[in-house]
């Protein structure tokens, strides 16, 4: 499939021999007959033969498979899937060890599951449940990742984290026009699936909530999606559910230095366990899809800040032209009004945070008969009340988009650093 | 209700019964799949395994308990129902059901039975349906016992052929660890959600005696477990408890308050907890080996 990227190497291939079952599937392919019409040709096809393996585990390495232990976790900088599944858990048990324990079996299925494996062995046993539920069984790891964070809920007294908690690290305040509904907001814990299939990562979601039970619930839960790299194969900027592109401003994730300066929290920072980890805003906004229907292209450019099509800022012609906020047009007007979502986001270009949402789709509103659906926004940040917060303060109060949007959900999560093969997600907490 | 378990010590006695994956053949298990034989594990099958049949002795002698008292209660609520006595029936309902609902696996291991006790409305065809539920909606919708004579009549006669029936059966240790499990998807799957008395709302009678019942079968096999898997045996011990706490809040009297008092948190926090215990008791199989 992806062969063509492939570099044959070539390092011993001339010296490897043919096995059989590489006879056996060269003549699958139609490749026997060469080599019992020629055997001076023999060294090439092993060679053919060779770069195709090499294809095949550096497409399940580097393409499908995304490394769950590290110095951070995965799902942060890792360039978005297709799909996510999110869920913010509540602990039911109380007590520090009932917490590690959940971390620990938490840690193994997902280091497992990220590797395309099932959660633990079966036992064979018939009198008892598979180990595993078993949809995924079969299927590509997908790029799966899974993202484990802490809700400020989990710093009270029942764990006996207080003194844990980073000082700054609460609830977001309320901003302006919030409607929150609190079957959308909160958590002890944060869960953020991602694949680039969504049955891998409902399975992943339905295996760690399985493992959960008796020591957390599920509070909340939101799938949701984004173009698919298959329907996209240039990769462009996904566009949000209002037809825009949204995410053009993001910081490079490729450049260490920006992403220690923007996303990954420092020791100096505050509590010295969450560096290394970042902080992540999750808000579900619901977008007034039917009314953005009938508002005018004009209308509409207007409110983002950018031309429809190409995503380029109003007056420029590319998408990642910069954004020139004082351009005026003929008549001395601000090309990008001030008020538009792109022009309050950017501001002075100062404050920066990482976005990774998605669309979200929940079916229809039963009092409406309208959509509901909109963004299931996220965004990680070193702190987020020097970053998240402020941003959003400014978008809440002056935001266009704000006539079309709705933040019903709204939850704060501090995801722990990476770990590796011989410790858990969350023991820095212990 | 409670019952006092003594377990004899020869439940504890090793034989071969068990071994390798050979299920014991009975009627009851025949109206479950029967696990193919699994060539894997033969080779790994234990020497030899736990002889239930005290335990099964022991599970019998409480079904037939059961048995008994749902027929003679049955029949206090089936007279109250022909007498005409409107409140006093709806006062025997609930009561008269909960000795069925804490061996419910039992009763629907013996065929059409289990339909016409406790059918619910669109469970069987109008025409055919009889038993509990239908005199429940006569009782709470319609607010009369007239024309209800006839289900009265074959209700008993059904609780009666059941007694008789269950002498018969041929219990086994894999129809109690999975008889416990279903007793709780029982309250999952239609308790839990209010459906299962939709007239009289008195689906937390029903709850208790299933989680009642799967204790009670718990508490017969709990020794072997203990001996297989403590930690297993001691989580589901805490979670019994923790579930029964929590049901305990909406006792009232003798019995237990109206489904609809219950708000959407209460009625979650119930399933959740209920999900917690049934996961671990779902792995009490762990004792009949593989």
């Amino acid at each position: 499939m992806s062969d063509h990227k492939q570099q044959p190497s070539n390092d011993s291939i001339l010296n490897k021999s043919l096995t059989r079952r590489d006879v056996l599937r060269l003549a699958g392919t139609g490749g026997l007959g060469l080599i019992l019409g020629g055997g001076a040709i023999g060294g090439l096809l092993t060679a053919e033969n060779k770069r195709k393996e090499g294809a095949r585990v550096s497409a399940s390495n580097a393409e499908e498979r995304i490394p769950f232990y590290g110095t951070h976790q995965a799902g942060i900088i890792t360039p978005a899937q297709n799909f996510i599944y999110f869920a913010a858990f509540d602990m039911t048990a109380t007590g520090s060890k009932a917490l590690q324990k959940l971390f620990r079996a938490w840690t193994a299925a997902a280091a497992a599951m990220s590797e395309g494996q099932p959660v633990g062995d079966e036992s064979g046993n018939y009198n008892l449940p598979p180990v595993d539920t078993g949809e995924s069984a079969g299927l590509s790891p997908s790029r799966l990742t899974i993202t484990f964070g802490a809700g400020p809920s989990l710093f009270d007294d029942r764990f006996g984290l207080g003194a844990k908690r980073p000082p700054s690290f609460t609830d977001l305040p309320a901003f302006n026009g919030d409607q929150l509904e609190p079957q959308w907001c909160g958590g002890d814990i944060g869960v953020q699936v991602c694949a680039d299939d969504m049955q891998v990562a409902f399975h992943a979601v339905r295996n760690l909530a399985r493992l959960a039970r008796g020591t957390a619930v599920l509070r909340w839960v939101q799938e949701g999606f984004q173009r698919t790299a298959a329907a996209d194969p240039k990769s462009g900027t996904p566009r949000n559910l209002l037809g825009f592109k949204d995410g053009t401003a993001n910081p490079a994730v490729t450049n260490d230095q920006e992403m220690n300066k923007v996303v990954w929290a420092q020791s100096s920072d505050g509590p010295s366990w969450m560096a290394g980890g970042s902080y992540m805003a999750v808000r579900r906004i619901r977008m007034r899809i039917e009314i953005w229907d009938r508002s005018t292209l004009k209308d509409q450019e207007d409110t983002f800040g950018r031309y429809r099509g190409s995503g380029a800022p109003l007056g420029a012609v590319n998408e990642f032209d910069p954004v020139d906020l004082t351009a005026k047009d003929k008549s001395g007007n601000l090309m990008i009004p001030a008020d538009s979502h792109v022009a309050l986001a950017r501001g002075d270009g100062s404050v920066q945070i990482l976005r990774r949402s998605y669309s979200y789709s929940g079916g229809m509103d039963l009092k409406t008969g309208q959509l509901d659906a909109g963004l299931l926004f996220i965004s990680f940040q070193r702190d987020l009340f020097k970053q998240f917060v402020p941003l959003q303060q400014k978008l809440a109060k002056n935001d266009r988009l704000n006539e079309y949007i709705l933040h019903v959900g709204s939850a704060v999560f501090a995801c722990f650093p990476g770990t590796s093969k011989n410790g858990y997600i969350g023991e820095v907490l212990f | 209700m409670r019952y006092k378990v003594v377990l004899p010590t020869g439940l504890l006695v090793a034989s071969l019964l068990f071994s390798g994956c050979g299920q014991k053949e009975d009627t009851a298990a025949d109206a479950k799949p029967t696990p193919p034989a699994a060539a894997d594990n033969a080779g790994t099958a234990p020497a030899s395994a736990p002889d239930f049949s005290a335990a099964t002795k022991q599970y019998r002698s409480f079904a037939i308990e059961q048995c008994d008292l749902f027929v003679k209660e049955t029949e206090k609520f089936t007279n109250a129902v022909k007498a005409g006595k409107l409140e006093e029936a709806k006062q025997l309902y609930a009561p008269a059901r909960a000795y069925y609902e804490r061996i419910e696996p039992v009763a629907e291991s013996l065929g059409d039975l289990d339909p016409n006790i406790d059918a619910r409305i669109n469970d069987v065809d109008a025409a055919e349906w009889r038993g509990f539920h239908r005199i429940e909606k006569a009782l709470w919708e319609d607010k009369t016992t007239a024309g209800q004579e006839g289900y009265a009549d074959q209700l008993l006669k059904d609780a009666q052929l059941l007694r008789a029936k269950i002498e018969t059966i041929d219990l086994d240790a894999s129809l109690m660890v999975t008889g416990a499990v279903e007793l709780l998807n029982e309250v999952s799957s239609s308790k839990v959600t209010g459906e299962e008395e939709l007239y009289s709302h008195t689906d937390l009678y029903d709850f208790a005696a299933n989680v009642e019942g799967a204790e009670k079968i718990f508490e017969i096999l709990r020794p072997e477990l203990a001996k297989k898997d403590a930690g297993l045996e001691k989580e589901i011990g805490e979670r019994f408890a923790a579930l029964k706490q929590e049901l305990g809040a909406f006792k009232k009297g003798d019995g237990y308050v109206d489904y609809t008092e219950l708000n959407q948190d209460q009625i979650r926090k119930l399933s959740q907890n209920l999900d917690a215990l049934a996961e671990p008791l779902s792995n009490m199989g762990k004792i009949l080996g593989v």
